[in-house]
């Protein structure tokens, strides 16, 4: 049996998938397909300090090979999933990991107060397309990805992951800034922005016009920029984008990534996160290799 | 899960008619949930498609309309192919005890109010809205639970002429009815729910919003009921009337 187990930023998760933010709820869904303890790491859904709607439907178009998305980080606060899916979360033998979003600065750092050292990481999402104010714009913008990084960290009690977006020109500007501002790790890619128009009645599928691109369509964009950003930095990576099996797992491990999530495969496969990790084993059992950590990085560029 | 295909009949111009086999799915389904259904071809996700009759604890039957890639691809399935099926999904129609029912249905959402009219039997009026003659199916498998079955067409070639809730309308000055079961196009349960509400008759409606994973997670297929933004997939399908807000 090869050694899954990873260590991430001082985390150890059992094995090195978790979930992408946002594709999986707060566990309870595909809790009731699969143990989640299966799983090294659990990512919930984007948390705010305060509740936050989300847009208006419809918010998600089918494209080629993946979707767009507008969902707009509804969800409904820190204090709610404190009260009502912590604890539950806690009776698996997996690693919790909170994904943090907000409007403004102050926003984002009362969200990971209010987290205190309850998860065993946090994910500050500058990444978002979906929303007007905050979100994506922290991210694209080397000096504000520096400084929020830098304005959370400060309170953070648990480890930080930053995660970045694919909408700019050089990710791994916005990659050394994080590491500058002190983030314990970086995760990779969020959704790309994108448009779907309905030619008959000319108008777009989603009711906010344009949404986020994920799904298998984006793997490519995807592990391009995780070996360009593991090349830059000296952080752990968590990589995602498109992921489906473990096959698609261990190509991101190759290009650097230390982890990696299963997002809108899910959608498709209820069990994919699953699949992932039995994919990965298979994939070192039929390679001989013991650890899993010895591929990462490995890719041989020309 | 995979389900072999049992039967399969066009029932009008681009209409299908499935019957699947799967014990645990006839075993667990009720009306008005749906399945998640990967349809093979180009299309990605999966497509929801309510579940319109369970029969003999073994097999579920759905009928579905072709509209894009998904629902073309599914068409092209040959009985004795296995389909990959989620479900039943979400939540649906609820039957406490009453004892004058309505059924009303347009379109392509009659299909899951077939198991509800089967479960009701001669407690319901059935109401059953189509544009054209040439539109209207299942007429005579609703009219096996009960005899008081109704239909309009919008052209009047078939039946009376307009909308059904029309007739809906007609029906409620001369009957005492306290509850509604609905599922069709928004503005057709839009109609129903005002003049339910006005009349305080408790009213169920089955609502359809573009979705994801199926199960709740994804959280992308929501509307807006009471103030808030809830799921169709795992709150819904079907919501009481008084709670959705149509226009917001
Ligand atoms: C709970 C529920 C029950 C349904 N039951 C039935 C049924 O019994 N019979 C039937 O014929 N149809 C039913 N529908 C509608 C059916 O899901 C769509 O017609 C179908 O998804 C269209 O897929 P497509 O591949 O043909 O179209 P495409 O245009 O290729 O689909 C592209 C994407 O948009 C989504 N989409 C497009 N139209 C709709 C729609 N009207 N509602 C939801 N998603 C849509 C598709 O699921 C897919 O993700 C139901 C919808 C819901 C939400
Ligand atoms: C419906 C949906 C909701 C998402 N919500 C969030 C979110 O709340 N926070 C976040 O950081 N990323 C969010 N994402 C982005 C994913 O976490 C992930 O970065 C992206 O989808 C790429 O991975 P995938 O192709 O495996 O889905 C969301 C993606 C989808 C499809």
């Amino acid at each position: 049996m090869p050694d899954l187990k990873i260590n991430i930023a001082g985390v150890e998760w059992n094995n090195p998938v978790t979930t992408a933010s946002g594709t999986f709820g707060f566990g309870e869904e595909y809790g009731q397909y699969f143990d989640l303890s299966a799983l090294g790491a659990v990512c919930v859904k984007a948390l705010s300090a305060v509740p936050r709607l989300g847009n208006p439907s419809p918010r998600i178009a089918e494209t080629p090979m993946g979707i767009l998305n507008s969902v707009g980080l509804q969800n409904p606060g820190v204090e709610y999933f404190k009260e009502n899916y912590l604890a539950k979360l806690r009776t698996y033998d997996t690693k919790i990991i909170a994904n943090l979003c907000g409007s403004s600065i102050d926003d984002y750092v009362k969200a990971a107060e209010m987290l205190g050292d309850c998860v065993d990481m946090l994910e500050l999402n500058i990444s978002c397309p979906n929303v007007k104010v905050g979100g994506m714009a922290f991210g694209t913008d080397p000096r504000s990805t520096e400084e929020i990084t830098t304005a959370v960290k400060k309170v953070a009690k648990a480890p930080l992951i930053v995660k970045l977006s694919p909408n700019v020109t050089d990710v791994c500007e916005i990659a050394k800034a994080a590491e500058a501002g002190g983030a314990d790790a970086l995760s990779l890619i969020n959704t790309l922005l994108g448009m779907k128009i309905d030619i008959h009645t000319r108008k777009p599928i989603l009711k906010n016009n344009t949404g986020g691109l994920s799904g298998p369509a984006i793997k490519p964009v995807a592990v391009r920029m995780v070996s360009q950003v593991y090349h830059a930095v000296k952080l752990p990576l968590i990589g995602m984008g498109g992921i489906s099996n473990g096959e698609d797992a261990i190509e991101f491990m190759l290009a650097g990534a230390t982890a990696v999530a299963v997002g809108t495969a899910g959608f498709v496969n209820p069990y994919a996160w699953v699949d992932t990790v039995c994919g990965i084993e298979k994939y070192l059992v039929e390679n001989k290799i013991e650890k899993v950590t010895d591929i990462v990085g490995q890719a041989e560029l020309y | 899960m995979d389900c072999i295909l049992t039967e399969k009949n066009k029932l009008a111009d681009n209409i299908y008619d499935f019957k699947i086999k799967s014990t645990s799915l006839a075993e667990n389904a009720k009306a008005g949930q749906f399945l998640h259904i990967l349809c093979g071809g180009n299309g990605y996700l999966r497509r929801p498609i309510s579940i319109c009759e369970v029969i003999d604890g073994e097999y579920v039957r759905f009928i579905f309309q072709v509209k894009g890639e998904g629902t073309t691809a599914l068409a092209n399935a040959n009985v004795g192919d296995t389909i990959d099926v989620l479900g039943p999904l979400g939540n649906g129609f609820s039957f406490e005890e009453c004892d004058n029912v309505i059924v009303i249905g347009g379109g392509i959402g009659i299909f899951p109010l077939l198991e509800v009219t089967k479960r009701l039997g001669k407690k319901a009026i059935v109401l059953l809205g189509f544009r054209s003659a040439e539109n209207v199916i299942l007429e005579d498998e609703f009219a096996k639970y009960t005899d008081r079955i109704f239909v309009a067409t919008e052209d009047g070639s078939c039946g009376y002429k307009g909308y059904i809730t029309d007739l809906m309308r007609n029906i409620l000055e001369t009957n005492k009815v306290d509850r509604i079961y609905s599922c069709g196009p928004m503005p057709m349960m839009k109609a129903v729910s005002s003049v339910a509400v006005d009349k305080q008759i408790d009213t169920q409606v089955s609502l359809e919003e573009r979705m994801g994973c199926g199960i709740g997670a994804c959280v992308t297929c929501t509307c807006n009921i009471n103030g808030g933004r809830k799921r169709v997939c795992k709150d819904g399908p079907v919501f009481s009337a008084s709670e959705v807000e149509w226009d917001a």
